[in-house]
């Protein structure tokens, strides 16, 4: 039972660094420019695609990651650059329309692609050697690629937190998330500011593509859909625009989604003996197996739980509630 | 005086009326069946466009929840309407009470079961606007839209689940094919006016003051809770209709029907023809339903299936860059000025603006 635990406790965390890593991405564009970017998720996509072409054509994976990280990068500035400055000013759903548009043209730019060079809409992802199968710790085992994407998150956004705190882009960027005009006039170039956080979004976004493809064994075109979601709950939880927030934010979703899935049917998981009769018939009533598909609509409700009581998340302060 | 004035407003309306029978009944003596269907397309489209238009474009809080109400008033009024054959062949364990209920009836050749089929399912979806609209209609932009596409992933999960009710992830099929031309069409004159009159009520002026400042609006009294719950409940009654008529004209049809893709392309209807534009709505419901058309046969023609998707993608990025109003932006078609200028030569003193579905209404 306690390696079930354990087993879980460590899904959760690799779960929630992906959420983190895509969370992050989301919270600092928003902390800006007020832009909830739905075409998030489909860098993601990009991404893991240009994963399938590296690997697929036998690049290790350290000569892929760095291609996949500076593909999804220029896809994120360009997004940027032709679909995003244009509207900088505009009422915030012009802007949010406008991320729709940009992730339709993304999915079925690829589908277009893939289709041209013969490619099925669904295809197998190549894992690459180094994270593929489990690593083994005493009685427990753990795929490697869950302890590489817990490791990676917390790496990356280490970095991520040195960079923001400790160089002077870093601090820019978060003065331009307090104020923008303000900041602009003091001198500080927006412009490149907000190109900053979209690469930085974009590399981490590729990052986290590669890890949930692997864990998900298959890429489409329309893969990004569900991570940008969850990475957007993830953020509202922490307290959205907060990088702090959405990196708790994230993995208080991976805890959350893990607890439903490895609860659902629990009842019947629990050894003989262990608890009465009662108490295992409450289970198998209360938590059937059953449940584990019900898992997206139980985080949305959770989600909506939030914006109602305390809408500014865990840690932040901006609430956008109109009326109480 | 009185008389006279009153059957002039009446004229707008009964000359659409009329015009649009005409071209209906032509339409079916042609026989065309593609273009029957595709007129048929247009007629949900343009209720699902003019519903989202009168929820997000007349008050500015954006729901992308809408397809989530349709999906449920495709489901409700298919359950409701299927005869008892049928639904001990395909939902063999609904509960008692549901499977002996079939909404199959017709009097005098009208099926007069499926109308009450779709207005209940309106009804009960209505009520579920309400509930949802109380919570969600607080927030603002951004969190609203999230929020009600979290909606729409909820319905989703449930119709996948709910097995018993809809057959989860497999076809539900057999449904009769009640919609026809007529149907359609009734309903779509009956939300044109029903909007446009929303619009010109106070409720529709509260909900476009809010939108364009809610602070000053409420300073000076104005509701922001009130007129956006409104909008969203009759909003989500209108889309549960159009999921009926949906259900009952493609006859089969599973979950994945009523997702983003969709949500997207009428969302695209409503930014092209003009937030808070009736006559708007229904021009970009034209416009795109006519573009879809076109571009699936090149599609089809070429093979390079997606590209529908980008164009439309495209147009509409470079529609909310370069025009975010869209064509009409917050005005209407002014039809009343052709009756208008045709009326100034005649002894009539010049007349008001009248209250025609397409009357002119610039701010």
């Amino acid at each position: 039972m306690t390696d079930y635990a354990i087993q879980q406790v460590v899904n959760a965390l690799s779960a929630g660094s992906l959420y983190a890593l895509m969370a992050v991405g989301l919270a600092m564009v928003f902390g800006i420019l007020r832009l909830i970017n739905f075409a998030h998720g489909d860098l993601m996509m990009i991404a893991a695609y240009v994963a399938v072409f590296c690997i697929g054509a036998g690049l290790p994976l350290l000569v892929s990651l760095p291609i996949l990280v500076g593909v999804t990068v220029v896809v994120g500035l360009l997004m940027e650059r032709v679909a995003y400055r244009p509207l900088r000013g505009s009422p915030d759903v012009a802007i949010l329309l406008s991320s729709f548009a940009v992730g339709q043209i993304l999915q079925n730019g690829t589908l277009l692609t893939t289709r041209l060079m013969d490619m099925p809409q669904l295809v197998a992802f190549p894992s690459p050697e180094l994270l593929s199968g489990v690593m083994t710790v005493g009685a427990i085992t753990i795929p490697k690629v869950n302890v590489a994407s817990f490791v990676s998150g917390i790496v990356l956004l280490g970095l991520l937190t040195v960079f923001v705190t400790r160089t002077n882009l870093g601090l820019s960027m978060r003065a331009a998330a307090e104020d923008l005009a303000a900041a602009r006039l003091v001198g500080i170039n927006v412009n490149r500011v907000v190109a900053t956080a979209f690469a930085i979004g974009s590399a981490l976004a590729a990052v986290a593509g590669l890890l949930y493809s692997v864990q998900a064994g298959q890429v489409n075109p329309y893969m990004g859909f569900t991570p940008v979601l969850k990475a957007f709950i993830a953020a509202v939880i922490g307290g959205f625009g907060s990088i702090t927030g959405a990196v708790l934010g994230g993995y208080v979703l991976g805890f959350l989604e893990v607890l439903v899935t490895s609860l659902a049917g629990i009842g019947d998981l629990l050894p003989q003996g262990s608890v009465s009769p009662e108490i295992r018939s409450f289970l198998q009533d209360w938590l059937p197996s059953g449940l584990a598909s019900w898992r997206d609509a139980i985080v949305f409700v959770v989600l909506i739980i939030v914006l109602l009581v305390r809408p500014q998340g865990i840690l932040g302060r901006r609430t956008e509630v109109d009326e109480r | 005086m009185m008389a006279s004035e009153r059957l002039r407003r009446a004229a707008g309306p009964a000359l659409v009326i009329v015009v649009v029978s005409v071209a209906l009944a032509v339409l079916e003596a042609s026989g065309q069946a593609f273009w029957q269907g595709l007129v048929i397309n247009l007629g949900i489209f343009t209720i699902l466009t003019l519903a989202l238009n009168l929820t997000s474009g007349f008050t500015g809080v954006f729901s992308l929840g809408q397809i989530g109400f349709m999906a449920l008033g495709a489901y409700g009024g298919a359950i409701l309407t299927l005869p008892p054959p049928e639904k001990a062949a395909y939902l063999s364990d609904l509960p008692e009470w549901l499977a002996g209920i079939h909404l199959d009836q017709e009097l005098g050749g009208l099926p007069t079961g499926f109308l009450i089929a779709s207005i209940v399912t309106a009804i009960l979806v209505a009520v579920i606007a309400w509930l949802v609209g109380r919570v969600l209609m607080r927030l603002s932009g951004h969190f609203v839209a999230v929020a009600t596409l979290g909606f729409l992933v909820i319905v989703r999960v449930v119709l996948f689940n709910a097995d018993t009710f809809t057959r989860g992830s497999r076809t539900f099929s057999n449904v009769t094919p009640y919609t026809n031309l007529w149907w359609v069409w009734a309903w779509v004159l009956l939300v044109i006016y029903v909007v446009w009159r929303i619009k010109r009520s106070s409720y529709g002026r509260e909900m476009f003051a809010q939108r364009e400042d809610r602070l000053a609006a409420q300073a000076i009294g104005i509701r922001v809770m009130d007129p956006r719950l409104l909008a969203f409940i009759v909003g989500a009654f209108f889309s549960s209709v159009a999921g009926s008529l949906y259900a009952h004209f493609i006859t089969s049809f599973s979950p994945t029907v009523f997702y983003f893709d969709l949500t997207f392309r009428v969302i695209t209807m409503l930014v092209i023809g003009g937030m808070g534009s009736v006559s708007g709505s229904i021009i970009g419901a034209m416009l795109i339903v006519a573009l879809t058309e076109a571009l699936r046969r090149i599609e089809d023609a070429t093979l390079l299936y997606g590209l529908s998707q980008i164009v439309l993608a495209v147009i509409f990025l470079i529609v909310i860059i370069v025009r975010r109003e869209g064509l009409l932006g917050q005005r209407e078609v002014p039809l009343d000025r052709l009756f208008g200028s045709r009326r100034r030569d005649g002894p009539a003193a010049p007349a008001p603006s009248s209250p025609t579905p397409a009357a002119d209404q610039s701010p």
